[in-house]
């Protein structure tokens, strides 16, 4: 008996010895590379502070942050980013769903699904450089266009055109990822659900939106969020198609493209470091709401 | 029915065309002579390899795809490594805090990766590690989400194969070894996936972290071609095709494996 306990005494030590060592390279990695320095962005959010003169931070309290809700370019980002997500997400939700319905219900389904993710795979920087050819006052699209008698914009240098053209770019790299996760939730439903409906006279557009859609509920949430917070973090194309300027006439400045500039172009790493934090509330308020959602579902 | 399924085809084909038609016209385009880029149709017989041995022979185009697989290659063994001992130190070790350790890692993931941009440069540039290989890949060798995902595959393998491994008389390394990394061969291929493609499609850290031309990874060093030399419009798109074919290579020959991953990771 007591030889027992020992052994187990002895197996519990090995345990937690052995998980602490197989644990630690990501300790090591989540305390320098990540702890530490959201710890210190929050810290230096508070200073007046640059990187190439800090013998000079000043402690400005909230200054930073209450400064940001009356510099008009943060709120023209804010603004822009704002739209482009209201924008995106649902069509591209939208879409997603339709073509899964779509894709789910003929032959040849790998071949779609390849191609629709095909974007997804594809660089952001690539994709901003191929469209931004696409859209040239003398391409492809306005060529098309002419062919109907429309003479087309000069997309990217027009404040009115730009943002647009970037969101129509957003939903075609992206929609083949979301609508993969929605196949994935159509193939999680069982037969039998269905077979019920049908006894009870459901068909069609009814069995669609009656049964379908609502048993996908929790998928589109998902794909909500996600669409969400990766909308908001927006920067690759912006920063290749306005050369890093968010131009013309700030038209695509978006938040990170707004934080990156203020803290490595101006270095006002201060300022930016509360920016990141704003970002932060903003992305963490639709994450709890969407956990609302979905907490109210169960 | 047959109506039907002709609609649901003609939509498919054409969403797929869609899709499709930017990539073609990026090869056919980079495949022109110059005078040509703007024309709708050049006949096949103009059509040449030359802005491919344009842009490597006058840029260093062969330099930055050589660094985006250095950093790429790099930073994916690391995360195999450091990701996969930590899923399975959560998943089937008992040690005080294991609770309160997974749930910072997972709070972590809350956090936007833009908050450390001035951080993680501040550390770098003291350590004089901007612009070097080590400042690219060393702060990114750990992701959480793929702890997660590793904790969780490793939850879901039976109990049994410690009690074998004891059986056999299997230390602790010998039974994640022997036993438990043959058996998470998916799991490896979605981290391997997952973590290759962002690195490879890096663009935010890389352009914040090379300052040297010589340093920069094949989309920094695409972004810096095109704003120098956006009236050559077959280079640009030879330098696209360059960036992007390899992970279109990727992508065709594990695209199961993709879609697995896609699918697990969608369903949180």
């Amino acid at each position: 008996m007591g030889n027992r306990h020992k052994f187990f005494q002895r197996n519990t030590f090995d345990q937690a010895m052995a998980g602490y060592l197989f644990l630690l390279p990501a300790l090591v990695a989540l305390a320098v590379f990540l702890i530490g320095p959201i710890f210190y962005a929050f810290y230096i959010s508070f200073f007046q502070f640059s990187f190439l003169d800090p013998g000079n931070a000043k402690f400005v309290g909230f200054s930073n942050y209450l400064h940001l809700f009356r510099d008009p370019e943060f709120l023209r980002a804010l603004w822009n980013t704002s739209l482009y997500s209201i924008c995106v997400v649902p069509i591209q939700t939208a879409l997603a769903l339709f073509l899964a319905l779509i894709v789910n219900n003929i032959r040849g389904k790998t071949f779609f699904r390849v191609a629709y993710y095909l974007p997804t795979v594809t660089s952001t920087v690539a994709v901003s450089v191929i469209f931004i050819f696409i859209f040239e006052p003398a391409g492809i699209l306005n060529q098309l266009l002419l062919h109907f008698g429309i003479h087309g914009p000069n997309y990217f240098n027009s404040p009115t055109f730009a943002l647009p053209a970037i969101m129509a770019m957003a939903v075609w790299s992206s929609v083949g990822q979301f609508m993969i996760i929605y196949l994935a939730g159509l193939q999680d439903i069982s037969e039998e659900i269905y077979e019920a409906a049908k006894l009870d006279g459901a068909k069609g557009w009814r069995l669609l939106w009656y049964i379908t859609v609502p048993l996908l509920r929790r998928t589109t949430f998902l794909n909500i969020v996600m669409s969400m917070i990766g909308t908001f973090q927006v920067f690759d194309q912006v920063y290749v198609i306005s050369g890093g300027t968010g131009g013309p006439l700030n038209a695509t400045l978006s938040v990170v493209l707004d934080l990156f500039n203020k803290g490595f172009k101006t270095m006002q790493m201060g300022y930016a470091s509360a920016m990141a934090f704003i970002l932060f509330v903003i992305i963490l308020l639709l994450t709890l709401i969407q956990n609302y959602f979905l907490g109210r579902e169960e | 029915m047959k109506k039907n399924q002709v609609a649901l085809y003609t939509v498919a084909i054409f969403y797929s065309i869609l899709t499709l038609i930017p990539y073609v016209w990026s090869i056919y385009t980079s495949l022109k002579p110059t005078s040509e880029v703007f024309h709708m149709w050049t006949p096949l017989s103009k059509l040449s390899f030359s802005s491919y041995r344009y842009i490597l022979g006058n840029f260093p185009f062969g330099r930055w795809l050589l660094n985006s697989m250095i950093v790429a290659v790099i930073v994916t063994i690391g995360n195999l490594i450091v990701n996969t001992l930590a899923g399975y130190a959560f998943a089937r070790f008992k040690f005080p805090l294991r609770g309160v350790l997974f749930y910072v890692f997972l709070a972590t993931m809350m956090i936007p990766g833009q908050v450390l941009l001035v951080p993680i440069y501040m550390l770098l540039a003291n350590l004089g590690w901007i612009n070097t290989y080590q400042g690219l890949t060393i702060p990114f060798l750990m992701s959480p989400f793929m702890i997660f995902l590793a904790r969780q595959f490793f939850l879901g393998l039976p109990k049994e194969l410690e009690e074998a491994a004891e059986v056999d008389g299997l230390g602790k390394w010998g039974t994640f070894f022997k036993i438990f990394l043959p058996l998470s061969r998916p799991l490896m291929a979605t981290q391997v996936i997952f973590t290759f493609q962002g690195n490879w499609n890096a663009f935010l850290w890389p352009v914040l972290l090379t300052t040297g031309q010589h340093m920069y990874t094949l989309p920094v060093g695409l972004n810096s071609f095109y704003g120098q030399y956006n009236a050559y419009w077959n280079s640009v798109l030879a330098g696209v095709i360059m960036l992007t074919l390899p992970m279109i290579l990727i992508f065709l020959i594990f695209q199961k494996q993709f879609v697995k991953g896609i699918s697990t990771t969608g369903i949180k």
